[in-house]
């Protein structure tokens, strides 16, 4: 599969869900930071040595150790891309917003499946990235592992034996290491809780996010949970410890959810019927509204409280819904009330074939 | 009912505070309700990455803040990236950065991360001494298990090792194979 299709696919592979714990735990990601010795970082690198970094990388990739570990890795170049194509790559997690500026330095490798992308000179000039569905968060940092290690066949990483693998941002060095997992938690929501949960995570070294990356709200309770810390432990324990504070949000979550069922049944089987209702036959509808009722629709689902929609179908609607997804599929410019017609469309469609 | 702050939906969100055990009740609908919990937590609000270094830099133990004494302020001598140049954007020029304003680095990297000396994987082809620490320090545990274990003999062995590695390591020959 070609960029080009990647772009036009809404599905991505962590949304085939069925990973573990697939209910609660949308996907895991593990990414490693790696910068090239004897090159400035990204933010200070001129055209043409950004231009070196990408070939660099480009060669490394081409190592028979590297293809037999991770398959194809297929690079492009910003450049190749329009504007709103590289907006889509955001919006289905595959690069991050600072892909988008300065984009003539930048490039990306990605393996068919999206399963591994490797951003260059983003904030550092490697960022290698691996993203499954579920808790998969060992199997994320093995592939990662093993992808880093094949690369360094060839390239010479920035490293100091007392900080680790040097990056652009103090607050990445040492492992260079972030581990996340994206959690759907409407259930701590609901009951108040969620605001308790995450402020005690916040304590034990690591953050929350929405779903959205920096900078956005928590759309449709979709929370990302990921590591701060990342000198002076090993990524195992990193890991590890991530794994721990996620089962115990897990259960969290599964709590809230048994409780709202013993004792608001009533009112949340009227939310889920109600959002459900709208999604199927509203005529316009905005993408934060969208987002809300899909994630009520989602837990219904998972609570057995309405049968038709699967979870992924849901998740993948999630994506479909996004503007610049939706701009993309007519080719075109719309403005936001026909963005809304067409978002209300796409949703209806799906929901009233699938049951 | 109607929500107590917009005064235009029906409040369907009923928000108990308990402080110094004097009970409140807040009656909101849900898109009010809704702000106040984004509010609450802190998901909008942004923290300015950059400031936050500078602030904790300038809290540095040493006597003299060099941002105020720019005559003195070195520059890494590979890509020219002051001090002031770091706490502005966040972000150090270069691998050389972290050599050049080390002494000032380490304190901030405690106050990140809570140390300032790396525990994790180490590069395997260009690793050279790091490489040697790392695995000293793993044989040092093996060795520990197994003198619990009372098997001494294999206990001798490690120690004969690590003993070998750490006079490499002195000696500064160092065989990167």
């Amino acid at each position: 599969m070609s960029i080009k299709e990647t772009i036009n696919s809404a599905k991505s592979g962590w949304m085939a869900g069925g990973g573990p714990e697939g209910d609660i735990l949308l996907s895991s990601r593990v990414r490693v930071a790696r910068n090239l010795k004897g090159y400035a970082f990204p933010h200070l690198l001129e055209l043409e040595k950004a231009e070196q970094v990408i070939y660099a990388v480009q060669l490394a990739l081409e190592n028979q150790v590297l293809k037999d570990q991770a398959n194809e890795l297929e690079i492009t170049r910003m450049s190749e891309l329009s504007p709103l194509e590289r907006q889509i790559l955001v919006e289905k997690h595959l690069i991050s917003p600072n892909l988008l500026t300065e984009y003539q330095k930048k490039a990306l490798a990605l393996r068919d499946d999206e399963v591994i992308s490797i951003m260059i000179n983003e904030e550092d000039h490697l960022r290698i990235q691996c993203l499954l569905p579920g808790l998969q968060l060992e199997k994320a940092w093995t592939l990662v592992n093993q992808i880093d290690d094949a690369l360094e066949h060839t390239l010479d990483y920035a490293f100091s034996e007392d900080f680790g693998y040097l990056t652009a941002c103090p607050t990445n060095v040492g492992t260079g290491m972030r581990a996340s997992v994206m959690l759907h938690l409407p259930g701590l929501v609901m009951v108040d809780q969620v605001g308790a949960v995450l402020a005690t995570i916040s304590k034990l070294g690591f953050t929350v996010r929405g779903l959205y990356g920096e900078g956005t709200e928590a759309l449709g309770n979709l929370f990302q949970l990921s590591n701060q810390v990342t000198l002076g432990h090993s990524e195992e324990e990193i890991i590890n410890s991530l794994n721990s504070v996620t089962r115990q949000i897990l259960t969290q979550e599964r709590q809230a959810r048994k409780a709202l069922l013993h004792q608001r049944k009533d009112q949340l089987e009227d939310k889920v019927g109600r959002s459900y209702g709208l999604l199927k036959y509203a005529h316009m509808i905005s993408s934060e509204e969208a987002m809300r009722r899909l994630s009520d629709v989602r837990l219904g689902v998972e609570l057995q409280l309405i049968t038709g929609p699967t979870s992924e179908q849901l998740t993948e609607l999630m994506v479909m819904t996004r503007s610049s997804y939706l701009m993309h599929q007519r080719e075109g410019k719309l403005n936001s009330m026909q963005l809304d017609v067409l978002r209300a469309r796409t949703i209806s469609t799906k929901l009233n074939q699938g049951g | 009912m109607l929500c107590e702050k917009c005064h235009e939906r029906p409040a369907t969100v009923h928000y108990t505070e308990i402080v110094n055990g004097h009970k409140a009740i807040t009656h909101l609908c849900e898109v009010c309700a809704g702000q106040v919990q984004t509010g609450e937590f802190g998901f909008i609000p942004q923290i300015n990455l950059p400031k936050i270094l500078a602030s904790l830099l300038s809290q540095s133990p040493s006597k003299q803040s060099f941002v105020t004494q720019t005559r003195q302020e070195t520059s890494c001598p590979k890509c020219g990236t002051t001090e002031s140049l770091f706490t502005q954007k966040g972000l150090l020029g270069c691998g050389d950065c972290y050599r050049h304003f080390e002494e000032r680095l380490g304190p901030l990297m405690r106050r990140i991360h809570g140390s300032s000396s790396h525990a994790g994987k180490v590069p395997e082809r260009t690793g050279g001494r790091a490489k040697v620490i790392k695995q000293i320090k793993e044989m040092k545990e093996n060795l520990k298990q197994a003198v619990a274990r009372e098997e001494f003999e294999q206990a001798a062995q490690l120690r004969d090792e690590i003993r070998e590695l750490e006079q490499r390591l002195s000696g500064g020959e160092n065989n990167e194979h």
